[in-house]
């Protein structure tokens, strides 16, 4: 579904990602996991289109989408959750979520999308007129996703979802994203936790300092030392 | 080398070319020459905020109350322009703080800060206008004679005299930037400008730097304009007051290059050829037509040259050298 | 000391021209809100369009509340071409550049306002009944002008709160980025926006043309207040800035009564300046 061939990107002077090439297949769940730095959230905003990559390819679907600005990307399937939830803080929860429904053919779909969000995030449909930064943590990144999944995508992007939230939440959120995941959704998910994002994922990619060392089907990857390097890149 | 070179040559051609014969076009030439020493001098004074990020838009504030302070104490109290200034330059320095303090403690920049200046700026012009008893209002305010030369008020029938001190104002202007361009304060006002939170945890003060440089700024743009309004004989809160003038200093900096040291005379040199080239061009017909031009010309410039003068000319010049292979 | 009737006759007066001023910071705090960038010449857009209506009203003869609609379809037509024209080339330019560009188009506009016009004042006569409250005087343009002015900013409040666009402008104000990878076109968004702020420039100036003569330094006058006001009421905060432009507009009136109009703006800066050591986000934030 999603193919990266040899990505090179960075800010301005600076470059983040060397020659990267990764692959998701429709259906599937992967990670990329590695240490402060690597690269990872660069590696997604390339591919949401919040930045153009210097060279190399992305294709979703077969078709190219380096380089094209992210509210198209959006309208091809790819909804990315960015990092540090970016809701936004002075709307209220409902309207946080019509806003992810902006795409016209989202708006089409717009009650059937709500409600699939509200079941799966009942947190949300009670605290529906509330103001949306007086949300916990926890509230605000199933808010994020919840307003992902109201563009109607077929891969979801999440970006180190469980930062700042604790344990107890992390465990919770995990299990959210894998329902997420059985309703049919493809994701790609960037995260600091390697363990308990291996235990959600098929297959894993180990990126460090802009390259792609390491990839692997999660249960084979879940051993110490692939563990280690995710965190310290040794 | 070369440049050195040329600068002694410019700076002798400077010195002795007020009494190099040219008949009526040298009263003109100095004339000229004497607007664009003094509002290069501005101009700098300005840049030593701007090069900073401290975009002030109400520059011209500074230049009201520097001007109307020695004119108004001369006119009513016959007191020189000398002590006058000292007493300027205090009130400047007043209001620079009452305007820098809250924005630097609170952090306000950018836009915002552009809006604050401006805003300033206005009300000065506003209050000049006010108080018309006294300060003419908006018809100005005539600089009382003092009949013939005068060292002590300041005034002088040669216009070669004003071009002199001109001349020396403006080189003393340079010499406060290099200065300025080498000291802590500079590195300290850079280390703000990139992350002032960063900054301050290395112990840099950061309001003390950024009140320090308004200060320093907006004396020597009182200064400016209290030589502006020495050499004119008249003060106007249209000419030394308002966003009208803050913009104009602000172009003129900005399009011969906020970071060098002769950027903002290039720029100067260049606005105030302009204007007067309009100004010739136009006449009396077509009242404002000038004007437009010049705003339209503005506009282009900021679109299509915003590195001003300098900094395109500086990339222009790196493209054609190639740039060495990235190990 | 001053005769209460006055005070309060000025009281009233200031209060009407507080919503006007407010349609006037709105805009600009709109605009700043949605693009990060302020249009220092919006006070003279806001004159431009007081022309037109003064053209098709006084000299044309066309009825006054055509001419008001003429002024709101030209000033979003004014907003979506300064848009286009200018600030969208220089989105990414420093902040002193993108100021230098707008106040370019404030010379531009005022001097070519000057070239085709003249500096004549122009206004347009409108024949309204005299009505008298206890009393006073009340002009029935400037009653009108500020019940029109209620009406559109809650207008505006509806249209940012209830409609789909406006929600997603507040949003883009909130968080650009964000609302990029709804699949929003931020230019579009910048277009609507420009076209509103522009649009309530057009409003405004439909307002003012029949209280006040309009000339090309008419922006001179209006402007610095307008930007008090937005600073005072912290630069893109609405509600700060509709709260400021009536505590501006009452300093100003009370202190014209008192002493001079003059002064009043004097008393205003006062105000101002202590404003800023003492709310520098402005009035409505919480201290520090």
């Amino acid at each position: 579904m999603l193919e990266l061939k040899n990505v090179t990107a960075g800010y301005g002077h600076f470059t983040a990602l060397w020659d990267v090439s990764l692959r998701v297949d429709a259906g599937e769940a992967v990670a990329v996991v590695g240490p402060n730095g690597a690269g990872k959230t660069t590696l997604l905003r390339v591919i949401s289109g919040l930045i153009a990559p210097r060279s190399g390819e992305i294709a979703f679907d077969g078709k190219g989408i380096g380089g094209r600005p992210a509210y198209e990307i959006v309208g091809r399937g790819i909804a990315h959750v960015p990092e540090g939830r970016r809701i936004f803080p002075a709307l209220s929860v409902a309207d946080n979520l019509k806003m992810g429904a902006f795409l016209p053919a989202a708006r089409r779909r717009y009650a059937e999308s709500l409600a699939r969000v509200y079941a799966l995030f009942p947190v949300l449909a009670e605290r529906q007129k509330q103001r949306a930064g007086s949300l916990s943590g926890g509230e605000q990144q199933m808010l994020a996703i919840g307003r992902a999944l109201m563009s109607r995508p077929r891969l979801i992007l999440l970006d180190e979802p469980s930062m700042g939230l604790a344990p107890v939440m992390v465990l919770r959120l995990f299990d959210l994203i894998r329902r997420v995941r059985e309703e049919g959704y493809t994701i790609l998910v960037v995260e600091q936790n390697v363990r308990q994002v291996l235990k959600l994922v098929d297959r894993a990619y180990l990126l460090e300092v802009g390259r792609i060392k390491m990839e692997g089907r999660a249960e084979a990857l879940s051993d110490q030392d692939f563990v280690r390097k995710a965190y310290v890149g040794l | 080398m070369a440049a050195r070179v040329l600068g002694v040559v410019v700076l002798a051609a400077l010195l002795v070319g007020p009494f190099v014969p040219l008949g009526v076009m040298r009263e003109y030439t100095i004339h000229v020459l004497v607007q664009i020493f003094i509002w290069s001098f501005i101009g700098g004074a300005w840049s030593l905020m701007g090069r900073f990020g401290l975009t002030s838009l109400g520059h011209g504030a500074f230049l009201g109350v520097g001007a109307y302070t020695t004119t108004l104490l001369w006119n009513f109290f016959g007191l020189t322009p000398w002590l006058g200034g000292f007493v300027a330059m205090a009130l400047t320095a007043v209001l620079a703080v009452i305007v820098a303090y809250p924005c630097s403690r609170f952090q306000v920049v950018g836009h915002y800060f552009g809006l604050v200046t401006l805003a300033v700026g206005e009300v000065i012009r506003l209050l000049i206008i006010a108080e018309r008893d006294w300060t003419g209002g908006s018809l100005g305010l005539t600089l009382k004679p003092a009949g013939g030369d005068s060292l002590l008020a300041l005034q002088f029938a040669d216009k070669r005299v004003f071009y002199y001190g001109a001349l020396v104002l403006w080189l003393a202007g340079l010499w406060v930037w290099w200065r300025v361009d080498r000291s802590m304060a500079r590195s300290a006002m850079e280390a703000i400008g990139e992350d002032e939170t960063a900054a301050a945890s290395v112990g840099i003060h950061v309001t003390r730097f950024k009140v320090g440089i308004t200060v320093l700024s907006a004396v020597l743009t009182a200064i400016g304009g209290i030589a502006y309004a020495q050499y004119i004989s008249y003060v106007n809160p249209d000419t030394l007051a308002g966003i009208g003038v803050s913009l104009r200093i602000v172009f003129a900096v900005v399009l011969g290059g906020m970071y060098s040291m002769l950027g903002p005379t290039v720029g100067t040199a260049l606005t105030i050829a302009l204007s007067e080239y309009l100004r010739v061009l136009f006449g009396v017909k077509f009242i404002g037509m000038a004007e437009t031009i010049y705003g339209l010309l503005l506009i282009l410039f900021i679109i299509f040259l915003p590195a001003g003068i300098y900094g395109t000319a500086r990339q222009l010049l790196r493209r054609r050298r190639p740039a060495p292979v990235a190990a | 000391m001053i005769d209460p009737l006055f005070l309060a006759e000025a009281a009233i007066n200031g209060l009407l021209l507080g919503g006007v001023l407010a349609l006037l910071a709105l805009g600009l705090n709109l605009i700043f809100g949605v693009i990060d960038i302020v249009w220092i010449a919006y006070v003279d857009l806001v004159m431009i369009c007081m022309y037109a209506v003064y053209f098709l009203v006084q000299v044309y003869g066309w009825p006054i509340w055509v001419g008001g609609l003429a002024s709101v379809a030209l000033g979003a037509v004014l907003g979506v071409g300064v848009h286009l024209l200018i600030i969208s080339p220089i989105l990414t330019s420093a902040p002193v550049n993108q100021l230098l560009a707008t106040g370019g188009l404030l010379f531009f506009l005022q001097s070519f306002a000057t070239f085709l016009w003249t500096t004549d004042h122009r206004s347009v006569r409108l024949t309204l009944p005299r009505l008298e409250l206890f009393d006073m005087p009340i002009s029935v343009a400037r009653l009108v002008a500020f019940a029109l002015s209620i009406l559109v900013m809650l207008g505006l409040y509806l249209f940012l709160t209830r409609t789909y666009i406006g929600t997603a402008i507040r949003a883009v104000s909130q968080d650009r980025e964000a609302m990029a990878l709804m699949g929003a076109n931020p230019q579009r968004v910048y277009l609507v926006t420009s076209a509103v702020g522009g649009a309530m420039a057009g409003v405004a100036a439909a307002l003012l043309i029949i209280q006040y003569a309009v000339h090309p330094f008419f922006g001179a006058a209006f402007g610095p207040i307008t930007f008090m006001i937005c600073v005072l009421g912290g630069l893109g905060n609405m509600v700060g800035a509709f709260v400021a432009s009536f505590v501006m507009s009452e300093v100003i009136a009370i202190s014209g009564v008192i002493w001079s109009t003059e002064m009043g703006y004097v008393i205003a800066f006062v105000v101002f300046i202590v404003m800023i050591f003492v709310r520098p986000g402005g009035i409505l934030t919480r201290r520090g």
